[in-house]
């Protein structure tokens, strides 16, 4: 099991870990999981996300490599600006979904899932043997710290962060990596920092009573109420980018066809229509419905499945993200659990309003 | 007089007479977490020992606890599925779940003491 630099500071913060994606990480603290949830949306909570692999993608054709891996358009980006793409495969299903920020003009960074590290590796490896770009991982400590106080907290620890807007990204110094993104639906920051540093740096923060340090726990329903998809459960190689609900993220000419891998197949998907679509779920009762849980409509017919589901701390009730068949009767949802059928009903994503600062 | 046994399962049991509380210990709703729903039984049902007869969900995961002895449901602990936060701030107490009537004493002796219970969570 690997370890992430701030392992023995969780250690001593007494986490309760749990594997993921390869690594032993922290799960929640002693203040537990609704605790660190409703500190990020009304405070600053501090992640630890040093597992998610950094590519940096350099060299004269770097934008042409980038649009070949992602349907993105590289090569128009600004520089210090940060988008949300993902690589498809050639049948257009999702490889991993990803980051990719444009550092200057022939300089790329990929931030993606550390859960899809090694396939993305030899994804990226394989595409650039045709371009004069080099991808190279850069093994280095990676927090976010997401609420709307994380930027009165960076302020505070002397880092200029006030100017940036939401995807937007800079590089303090060599090594160092800030952009005002995040996965909870908050206001917030991602910092990279040298692997020797990032301890240091962490306990920094931990000084400022407003910081608290978040599991993985809060960290899945902090992004589960704010609507957005975890890859292996929400996205997967068999789901497209229009059944995912994720069609936005692919600018307008790209959808009929582009440079990138999956191209034709996505055009084609599109010009067929999609047979499944994401929806936000909201089960009636109490009962928490659960990754995986089949889903009937009305007639009992099997219609999809429950992709993501907990309890949203915030809304107070059980939230859930499901992929059904577009002909389902929405009206009409149930899950099964543990061999009763639950009645949901199909809600409006996402479940808390995003706070990013535009 | 009661007396009061554990499970390896992390499960309690206090006997009065011939009744059975039956909860989950402290050290399992630690390794749990913040519980945010509670299924409760019948009152009435019959249950086997080993059956799954409630079940206790936290934020990140479903979990069965599972009936430590046979009888039937005598009685449920409304409270905790009314909030379910209290089976966290009082595991060993008012976070108690079911109440069973043993129809065999004699499984009692199966059952674990505080100190074979500690050496387990050790």
């Amino acid at each position: 099991m690997n370890r992430t630099p701030l392992y023995e500071l969780h250690e001593r913060a007494d986490a309760k870990f749990g594997a993921f994606a390869g690594y032993d990480m922290p799960l929640f603290y002693p203040a537990g999981i609704i605790a660190e949830h409703n500190h990020t949306r009304t405070q600053a909570g501090l992640f630890d996300i040093c597992h998610m692999m950094h590519v940096e993608i350099a060299g004269a054709d770097a934008a042409a490599l980038v649009e070949r891996l992602c349907p993105t358009n590289a090569g128009n980006q600004q520089i210090g600006s940060a988008q949300y793409t993902f690589f498809l495969n050639e049948a257009a299903g999702i490889i991993d979904d990803l980051i990719v920020t444009r550092l200057d003009d022939r300089r790329y960074l990929i931030v993606c899932n550390a859960g899809c590290a090694d396939k993305d590796r030899v994804h990226i490896e394989k595409a650039a043997a045709d371009f004069d770009a080099t991808p190279s991982i850069i093994e280095r400590g990676f927090v976010a710290l997401q609420g709307p106080m994380a930027q009165a907290v960076l302020e505070a620890q002397g880092l200029a962060v006030a100017d940036l807007a939401f995807k937007q990204a800079i590089e303090p110094r060599a090594g160092m990596f800030v952009s005002r993104t995040g996965y909870t639906g908050e206001d917030g920051f991602e910092i990279a920092l040298p692997e020797d540093e990032i301890v240091g740096f962490v306990e920094g923060l931990l000084t400022d009573e407003r910081v608290m340090l978040i599991g993985l726990g809060a960290r899945d329903s902090l992004r589960l109420e704010a609507g957005l998809s975890l890859y292996g459960q929400d996205l997967d190689e068999d789901i497209s980018p229009m059944e995912a609900g994720l069609t936005w993220a692919i600018p307008q000419p790209l959808r009929e066809g582009g440079p990138y891998i999956g191209a034709d197949a996505l055009a084609q998907k599109r010009a067929a229509g999609r047979r499944r679509k994401r929806v936000g779920l909201k089960p009636e009762g109490r009962a928490p419905v659960r990754a995986g849980a089949a889903l009937v409509d009305g007639s009992g017919r099997a219609v999809g499945r429950v992709t993501s589901g907990g309890f949203g701390p915030t809304v107070g009730h059980p939230v859930a993200l499901g992929l059904i068949d577009v002909d389902a009767d929405a009206g009409t949802l149930a899950a099964e659990v543990r061999g009763k059928q639950l009645p949901l009903e199909v809600a409006a994503l996402p479940f808390t309003a995003h706070n990013y600062k535009r | 007089m009661s007396t009061t046994y554990y499970t390896e399962d992390h499960e309690w049991i206090t006997v009065n007479g011939n009744v059975a509380t039956i909860g989950i210990t402290n050290h399992a709703q630690e390794q749990l977490g913040d519980l945010v729903f509670v299924e409760l039984p019948d009152v009435g049902k019959a249950v086997s020992k080993g059956d799954d007869v409630v079940v206790v969900e936290s934020v990140k995961a479903a979990s069965d606890v599972y009936a430590p002895v046979s009888g039937t449901v005598s009685e449920v602990n409304q409270a905790v599925a009314d909030e379910p936060g209290l089976v966290n701030s009082g595991a060993e107490g008012d976070g108690w779940l079911i109440r069973i009537e043993l129809s065999d004493t004699g499984e009692l002796g199966g059952l674990l003491d505080k100190a074979a219970y500690d050496a387990v969570t050790g």
